[in-house]
């Protein structure tokens, strides 16, 4: 077992040069994977096409743009990040947000946001949509049978027959089932409030320090995947702990809290790629903590199970002629 | 100096234009299929790249159609995608009017531009019915003619973000009551492209009053410059010149060595593309009731259409049959007369092929479309992914070069520019 490595970026260019130069340093080095932030009325791009502008130009790193819950149409997005793992093949993911500022619902508006529990209870509800949509098409639903003249075959695509208290969906999707099948789902988790809420794979989780980690680590369900983020080189206070050092005092501490939590990994926020795989990198492998994965989906890389299809016939469902 | 002629590259959608049977078919969803089509047009130094959308699958009797392709990617996300691997296309999406908020969308059109240098553009879409409402929140929440007062207010709101250059905004009309700071600075383009694909009296109004191109589907030569006189004499009223708004029909074409050869090839893609099957649902089409009774290699029904238009056989797919006794008539006076099927009857009268014949004959014929004002360009609509442009960009490009009517460089940087709309 080695540590697993992802970048937080948070930066607000329109180049698309910047996005290539920070994301294929991340590829390079083979971190696991790079979150891009977003959320509405900042001034920035659009995190899911940064990080489909990107997808064709990289290899191996996961692509886990932020997108917003709370006033979104939880079909587009379901569309979108199943796009977004078709064009990069298999490394997509989502970090799930609600939006909790009026001044972001008047954008849209939608001009009463709703109290915190609603608006996590809505999350829930959109990412139930979006997993329902991502599974609508079995991954052999597209046979191509000339003697029938059938592209489909359409029992093996299902309406998702959606309804919760703000929005309901039909389905199926418009987009076949994504190579993972399911995308990686993540949400920044200050608390139980969102880790037991959230049916997410992936939990960033903000501890104080590596006993912090533990007690956190010891809350979350053992199936999801948990990554402690870190500040590197912040000097703003802020929800995560800032690490200012060298890199050989970045390894210690990562190497520790690893040690001492069982933490899965280290989601280090940082204003520029280079800043960690210049030094830190190259220290945590002479370590032997952390080695590339050789694997091609996200889902592999973390060590994520075969998503099952919710809608597949099982083997033994399967009536006999 | 001759008007110069724009070209774009539809990629294969799903209707039976697209022959999913042939053994050349690639992917409908791999990104490879969308790299190849949009690297292919970009060596034919096509403007565009243009992609349809349908917000739910179609259906008809009530069940998923199956017999064309189905399942496409999200238009911005792919879109933002080809950004990377082209330097010059232009990259043109549907979207929704209806079913997108007009901060996320503009925010969305924006990041495109700015992530492409300057190659966005949208074709602007209302929607067929409270079908695709089920997906959505809101339902289907607007008639016909409140989708087009909406899709007006949308550009109007859309082109205010953008000029907001990243600042603060506060729009209030009769759809939209939204205020902030957009965030996103002005991109290279200042707007995007708009395209419009509506057919009706307001979708024409909206076009003269607001977009940059139309996506029509008038394609016979009489029809076509007719429809591009109504549209472009509704410009004077909104202070707009002719040449402001470029009107490009989807057409469909077949090479061939010689003319015979192509007409030959045609008719074999025709019967690729028309199965029987697809005969029948394609006559469901027009009299809008169920025919899976009937043969396809049988007689025309001598039942009359349904007249429903709010209750369709076909959800999913804008209407295409203003006046279905007069068509139906028509159909059935042709089929008597040649003794036709159902199946040659609609091989016949739907989607054949628009330009037929050697390089040259459709060099000449797309030249005399845009030097005698039927259209300004063409959207090419090819039946193969993603090759079916191979020929047309090693045949026919070469060709309307040397006439002096399509480039030999692209000369702009930005979509705009090589629209001659800068
Ligand atoms: C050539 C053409 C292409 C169209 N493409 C699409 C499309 O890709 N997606 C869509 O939802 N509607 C599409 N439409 C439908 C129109 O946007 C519009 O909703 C429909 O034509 C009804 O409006 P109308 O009565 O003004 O024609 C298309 C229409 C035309 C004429």
């Amino acid at each position: 077992m080695t540590v697993q490595l992802a970048v937080a970026l948070n930066g607000d260019s329109f180049d698309a040069g910047h996005w290539i130069r920070q994301v294929r340093l991340a590829d390079e080095a083979g971190l696991d994977f790079v979150t891009f932030e977003d959320r509405f009325g900042r001034h920035g791009p659009d995190a899911v096409q940064v990080a489909a502008r990107v997808a064709p130009l990289t290899r191996h790193v996961g692509l886990v743009p932020v997108a917003t819950t709370t006033h979104t149409e939880p079909f587009h997005l379901s569309t979108a990040l199943a796009t977004l793992d078709w064009v990069s093949r298999g490394r997509a993911g989502w970090q799930v947000r609600i939006s909790t500022d009026p001044a972001e619902a008047a954008l849209l508006g939608r001009r009463r946001p709703l109290p915190v529990e609603d608006l996590l209870a809505e999350a829930g509800d959109a990412i139930e949509v979006v997993r329902r949509l991502w599974d609508s098409w079995e991954d052999d639903a597209i046979i191509k049978d000339v003697a029938t003249g059938r592209y489909i075959d359409r029992d093996r695509l299902h309406y998702i027959d959606f309804a919760g208290a703000h929005f309901s969906v039909k389905g199926p999707s418009i987009v076949p089932r994504p190579p993972q099948g399911q995308p990686v789902v993540a949400a920044l988790a200050h608390g139980p409030q969102v880790w037991d809420a959230l049916d997410a794979d992936v939990f960033f989780v903000t501890p104080a320090d590596a006993d912090d980690a533990a007690r956190i680590v010891g809350r979350i369900v053992p199936e999801k995947k948990i990554f402690a983020d870190l500040t590197v080189g912040g000097h703003v206070p802020g929800d995560a702990a800032t690490f200012n050092g060298t890199p050989g005092q970045l390894a210690d501490l990562i190497q520790s809290w690893w040690t001492v939590s069982g933490v899965d990994g280290f989601r280090l926020r940082v204003g520029d790629v280079a800043d960690i795989t210049e030094g830190l990198v190259p220290e945590l492998r002479r370590r032997g903590l952390f080695q590339p994965s050789a694997h091609t989906t996200l889902r592999e890389r973390l060590g994520l199970p075969v998503a099952v299809n919710r809608y597949a016939a099982r083997p033994e469902e399967i009536p006999v002629a | 100096m001759p008007k110069q002629i724009i070209l774009a590259a539809h990629f294969p959608g799903v209707n039976n234009t697209t022959v999913w049977s042939d053994p050349r078919a690639g992917s409908q969803i791999d990104f490879d299929s969308f790299e190849y089509l949009a690297r292919t047009a970009e060596r034919g130094l096509f403007d565009f790249f243009f992609l349809a959308e349908g917000l739910r699958l179609r259906e008809q009797r009530g069940l998923i159609h199956d017999l064309d392709v189905v399942g496409r990617p999200d238009t911005i996300t792919v879109l933002t995608a080809l950004a990377a691997v082209t330097e010059h296309l232009g990259l043109a999406g549907t979207l929704n009017a209806t079913y997108h908020e007009p901060y996320e969308l503009a925010r969305q059109l924006a990041t495109l531009d700015h992530l492409s240098g300057g190659r966005a553009a949208w074709n602007v879409v209302t929607s067929p019915g409270a079908f695709f409402g089920e997906n959505f929140r809101r339902g289907g929440f607007l008639d016909h003619a409140d989708r087009y007062v909406r899709a007006g207010e949308f550009i109007e709101t859309a082109r205010k973000l953008w000029d907001s250059d990243g600042g603060d905004f506060a729009i209030r009309n009769s759809q939209f009551d939204i205020e902030g700071r957009f965030g996103a600075p002005r991109s290279p383009q200042g707007h995007p492209i708009i395209l419009q694909a509506g057919d009706s009296d307001g979708g024409r109004e909206l076009a003269a009053k607001h977009s940059d191109a139309i996506f029509s589907r008038h394609h016979q030569i009489d029809d076509a410059r007719r429809f591009y006189r109504d549209v472009k004499d509704r410009l004077a009223k909104y202070g707009r010149t002719e040449d402001s708004l470029k009107i490009i029909p989807g057409v469909s074409y077949v090479l061939g060595d010689s003319d015979a050869d192509a007409q030959e090839k045609a008719h074999h893609i025709r019967r690729q593309q028309v199965s029987p099957q697809t005969a029948i649902l394609l006559l469901e089409q027009l009299w809008n009731t169920d025919l899976s009774g009937y043969d396809a290699e049988g007689p025309l029904p001598d039942i009359d259409p349904v007249l429903d238009e709010d209750d369709t056989i076909i959800k999913g797919r804008a209407g295409m049959y203003p006046d279905r006794l007069k068509t139906a008539a028509e159909w059935r006076a042709r089929a008597e007369a040649k003794n036709l099927s159902i199946r040659e009857l609609v091989i016949e009268v739907t989607g054949r092929q628009n330009f037929i014949g050697t390089a040259a004959r459709v060099a000449e014929q797309l030249d005399e479309y845009v030097q005698t004002d039927a259209c300004d360009g063409f959207i090419l609509v090819s039946h193969l992914t993603p090759a079916g442009l191979d020929d047309f960009v090693d045949q026919v490009v070469p060709l309307l070069q040397e006439r002096g009517v399509f480039r030999t460089a692209y000369s702009g940087t930005t979509l705009r520019e090589n629209l001659g709309l800068a």
